[in-house]
């Protein structure tokens, strides 16, 4: 039985080797060292050898700079604002057009495509749309009688830009979940509330979004977990401006990192990113665990 | 009876303003592409105009775009066949083998599946520095691999768990070694599971833009980063970036046509069944 053990184990060794090696090498390690990177003080371009130790200074330095704090504070925002918004309207609209009409399917692929288009033309895209002078939104807009706006050379306008460009390409995520819970839901439960006599919105709020309560949870935490990471969208759209009014903290860690150099302060707010985003996939994986329905026959 | 026709009427009207919406931005850019630059600053809502080719043109025969496009395609099916092999492997040994380890392997994976680009961009650029990475294809690729294996082999586990053991312990009762098991049974079985994740690993690998922007020069570069140059301090040259954008949305949204259900299940994987 033990020789039996081992090789099995040998075998398990041998299937998953190579991409452990490689999640460890391209993925983990680069995690790993830019943590340690935090403690360093380290310029790009001069060899690794020449960085010298700082302990906590990049920390201090960088939890005592407004602008971190203010990048944070926008981030915070963005993520309450777009989520909340983009989980209102998915689960309103799933509601409303669940069940099984035909061509559901067809309208379900349109859907889909923001969330597959490239960054670059989801920035860019919504860049033009906003433009001020030319843009469609100003346009659509005019014919309402309201005056052409500066988008995104206005601090609240250009927050409001990135917060419509991100509640288009993911608000069909938080659809197509709800539709897909739903779909999972039993009928004969809201056939027997429907034959007590619960109305739609008793039968919605009562029965069907309980039932659902776990892909609710779990769609939350991972649209919330995107929120925290998003970058190029931002990137393109507004680089972070006017001023720093879009500049959430991953775009933050670019900036310190590219263009003002400073190493060491942006491992420094990496490492509260990372802390963030960890937590927040820690109770993702609490809620829904791929692993569990395996762990208990083990 | 009315008023059931008149909900799905209701409904259709609802769905067909939603589809408007999403595939709206989508359509501008496109139709953009069409334009002249002169057009292209004329207002927003001038959708009827002699479309022109000359942006296309202009893409297409520039004298870097063949290089470009290689780069991009080398990236993009490299890094998605390389993943979807280490990944299915990773996923039947995660799922079919006890041994030591495997749960530190597995949470860790599931953990890495959500490291922000932007934390791994600095230390990234240094280690590669370090390995002579930077400015290589290779260097790209194995970064891709290596952030989409934890997305791969999370969604590959739960489409291993889902082939019935019995097959696989009668074939291991006929003789069948673990690796003849895995190719001639497993496999064909989760390739529903195997397409979506290359789905998913091709988007990332082919749209991505801030590692290719550090990580590559000249000769290099990826789309993406080629159709940045189109912004520039003195403007931005709207009707060639539009062409070039709507070239390399291209491939992802025709998968998506031809494997919306697979798209669809990887989007909801782990979290309904089905």
């Amino acid at each position: 039985m033990t020789t039996d053990s081992r090789s099995n184990a040998r075998t398990a060794w041998i299937f998953i080797l190579p991409a452990v090696l490689i999640m460890a090498a391209a993925c983990l390690y680069p995690v790993v060292s830019a943590v340690r990177l935090g403690f360093y003080d380290w310029s790009m371009g001069t060899p690794w050898a020449q960085a010298k130790w700082s302990g906590w200074t990049s920390f201090e330095i960088v939890f005592t700079d407004p602008a971190m704090w203010r990048s944070l504070l926008t981030t915070l925002k963005f993520a309450a604002v777009s989520v909340s918004a983009e989980m209102f309207l998915g689960i309103a609209l799933a509601l409303a057009l669940e069940g099984n009409i035909r061509g559901m399917a067809f309208f379900r692929t349109l859907f889909i495509l923001p969330m597959m288009v490239a960054p670059i033309a989801v920035g860019l895209t919504w860049r033009y749309l906003f433009d001020a002078q030319f843009g469609l939104i100003n346009a659509v807009l005019a014919v309402f009688g309201v005056a052409a706006k500066g988008w995104l050379a206005d601090e609240t306008l250009a927050f409001a830009a990135i917060i419509i460009s991100d509640i288009w390409q993911w608000t069909p995520f938080v659809f197509i979940m709800v539709i897909a819970g739903l779909a999972n839901v039993d009928t004969s439960v809201l056939e027997a509330a429907r034959i007590d006599g619960a109305r739609w919105w008793t039968l919605t709020t009562r029965v069907k979004l309980p039932m659902i309560a776990h892909v609710l949870a779990i769609t939350l935490v991972m649209r919330l977990i995107d929120a925290f990471r998003v970058l190029e969208v931002i990137y393109l759209l507004t680089f972070g401006g006017p001023g720093d009014s879009t500049e959430v903290l991953s775009l933050h860690i670019y900036k310190t990192a590219f263009i003002g150099q400073k190493l060491g302060a942006a491992s420094a707010i990496s490492v509260l990113l990372l802390v963030v985003v960890m937590v927040l996939t820690w109770l993702a994986l609490r809620m829904s665990n791929p692993l569990a329905d395996s762990e208990k026959d083990k | 009876m009315n008023d059931q026709r008149a909900l799905l009427a209701v409904r259709y009207v609802a769905l067909t303003l939603l589809a408007i919406l999403c595939v709206g931005p989508i359509l501008v850019m496109t139709l953009t592409s069409f334009k002249t630059q002169a057009q292209t600053f004329t207002t927003g809502l001038s959708f009827f105009f002699a479309p022109t080719m000359e942006n296309y043109r202009d893409v297409i025969f520039d004298s870097s775009f063949g290089r470009y496009l290689v780069n991009s395609l080398i990236v993009g099916i490299v890094a998605t066949l390389i993943t979807l092999l280490l990944g299915c492997m990773a996923a039947y040994g995660l799922a079919r083998f006890s041994f030591a380890g495997r749960k530190t392997i597995a949470y860790t994976t599931l953990m890495l599946r959500t490291v922000p680009l932007a934390v791994i961009a600095v230390p990234v650029f240094m280690i590669w520095s370090d390995w002579r990475l930077t400015n290589s294809l290779l260097g790209l690729i194995l970064l891709y691999v290596a952030v989409n294996l934890p997305f791969t082999i999370w969604l590959l586990y739960g489409f291993v768990l889902q082939v019935p053991v019995e097959l696989e312990e009668a074939a291991a009762i006929d003789g069948c070694r673990p690796w003849k098991i895995f190719l001639r049974i497993v496999l064909p079985l989760i390739r529903p599971g195997l397409a979506a994740a290359a789905i998913f690993t091709f988007r990332i690998a082919w749209n991505e833009f801030i590692l290719a922007l550090v990580l590559t020069d000249r000769s290099t570069r990826t789309l993406p980063v080629a159709a940045s140059l189109f912004v520039t301090d003195i403007g931005v040259e709207w009707g060639k970036l539009m062409a070039l954008a709507s070239l390399i949305a291209l491939p992802p949204l025709a998968f998506t046509f031809l494997a919306a259900r697979q798209v669809i299940s990887g989007l909801t994987a782990g979290a309904v069944k089905g």
